[in-house]
């Protein structure tokens, strides 16, 4: 076997979050039956196929045209999709912040609303600096629990990494080498998806689309040969290959980004009521066990405006329903 | 010999006394920019510094602590409340930088920024 092609990704661009297949390949290797018996020990869960949505940077309680219909209208798309995702994935930026006292816990609850209307089996986020930025992570950490963790998938294993709530864009010391720890129970063929905010690498640092420490974060993931990274911040789709890494960031619900290359300034991507989720997304991953390894297939959903209404709110097509 | 070495000391004392005149230190101390800062903002939002001409940037701000990141131009600096934060700079390369506040300051932080022009 091709180690090297034991997790393939391939991403195809339709535009409201990311859905994301997922196939573990372990059976056919002598290594692959042991990782798949490490993980079934742990868990009991045995390698199989399944999907994963994520969500971005929702920012509820952002003052932008869209408010929360966009997030609204994503968690419609996911609860319409058969068979339904087993995981979604939040990277981060859930609440926009505001230091109204108490108003920034009513946004991560009016957040839990919305996204608790979910109808998937299990619903994790990471924060993004508009959620933990400004007090170190203490009331995220309240209403949603640790900033930083890891579980077991079907044959995959997930790190939620949190690089927001310290003080400058940085995962850490400490994070670090939990993460190492972490990592040492698997064989280097282990199907490994960290979710984080910020992009892991150098992107735009002059528009803050960096983490400082991103190139030690990506140094531990380095000797993983099936490592896919998800993250969010930037507001719009970009995918990037870090050794054997790929790097994928899902679009915004609230408001888009322009591409960066060759653009001074960050600005916005103007609102377009004609079009009021152009730019928008969620991500879909799709997994899949199979002879030859893992299989991860990324592509992009896009909610289509068919009517829009500053009273009535919003009715949307998915502009792909076979989804 | 006793005389002369003492007239030797003297003068060396001197010309010790000479180097640290003010006006021989302010020939070698680089011109000094201060840059404040303060929720979301940068001032001013524009210097103009020379390649090749050492610079010193006097940050300090009027509320919570910022940041001050410029990588190209190697400055990473944190300026908390109640201190001057001192850095110099000699830029190496004619552009255009742009610099941000990288420690989370609130909502407007992500567009918190300021241009330092080399010329």
């Amino acid at each position: 076997m091709d180690r090297r092609k034991f997790l393939t990704v391939s991403g195809v661009s339709l535009g409201a979050g990311a859905l994301y297949t997922m196939a573990p390949h372990l059976a056919r290797s002598a290594e692959g039956a042991e990782m798949a018996r490490l993980l079934g020990r742990q868990n009991g869960e045995r390698p199989a196929p399944f999907r994963v949505f994520q969500l971005s940077d929702t920012h509820v309680g952002w003052d932008g045209a869209l408010g929360t219909s966009a997030f609204e209208r994503a968690v419609e798309v996911v609860n319409g999709l058969a068979p339904a995702p087993d995981l979604v994935l939040f990277t981060g930026d859930l609440t926009h912040d505001t230091e109204k006292p108490g108003e920034h816990a009513v946004r991560m609850r009016r957040f839990q609303e919305i996204a608790g209307r979910l109808k998937v089996p299990k619903v994790y986020q990471v924060p993004g600096e508009h959620d933990a930025g400004l007090d170190g992570g203490d009331l995220y950490r309240n209403v949603f629990g640790p900033t930083s963790y890891s579980f077991d998938h079907k044959g995959f294993h997930f790190i939620a990494l949190d690089n927001v709530s310290r003080a400058k864009p940085e995962v850490g010391a400490e994070q670090r080498a939990w993460l190492a720890k972490d990592l040492a129970r698997f064989p280097k063929t282990a199907p490994i998806v960290v979710f984080t905010h910020r992009p892991l690498f150098d992107l735009r640092p002059d528009w803050e689309w960096f983490t400082r420490d991103g190139d030690e974060v990506m140094a531990i993931l380095a000797p993983y040969e099936n490592v896919t990274v998800l993250y969010g911040h930037i507001h719009r789709e970009h995918e990037q290959t870090i050794g054997s890494a790929k790097l994928f960031a899902a679009r915004s619900l609230c408001f888009a980004f322009p591409d960066p290359q060759g653009v001074a300034d960050k600005k916005a991507i103007p609102f377009d009521k004609a079009e009021p989720f152009k730019n928008l997304g969620i991500r879909q991953v799709q997994a899949a066990p199979g002879q030859k390894g893992a299989t991860v297939k990324v592509s992009e959903v896009s909610l289509d405006a068919r009517e829009f209404s500053g009273t009535e709110g919003f009715n949307q097509l998915l502009k792909n329903p076979s989804l | 010999m006793r005389p002369q070495i003492r007239l030797t000391a003297a003068l060396l004392i001197v010309a010790a006394a000479g180097l640290t005149s003010s006006g021989l230190r302010a020939a070698e101390e680089p011109k000094v920019i201060a840059i404040t800062a303060k929720r979301f903002e940068f001032s001013p939002k524009e210097i103009t510094l020379k390649q090749g001409e050492t610079v010193r940037l006097q940050l300090t701000t009027e509320d919570v602590t910022h940041g001050f990141f410029v990588k190209p131009l190697g400055i990473d600096e944190d300026i908390a409340p109640g201190k001057t934060t001192t850095v110099d700079v000699t830029p190496k390369t004619p552009g255009r930088y742009t610099t941000i506040c990288d420690h989370f300051c609130g909502a407007g932080h992500g567009n918190m920024k300021m241009t330092i022009v080399v010329e």
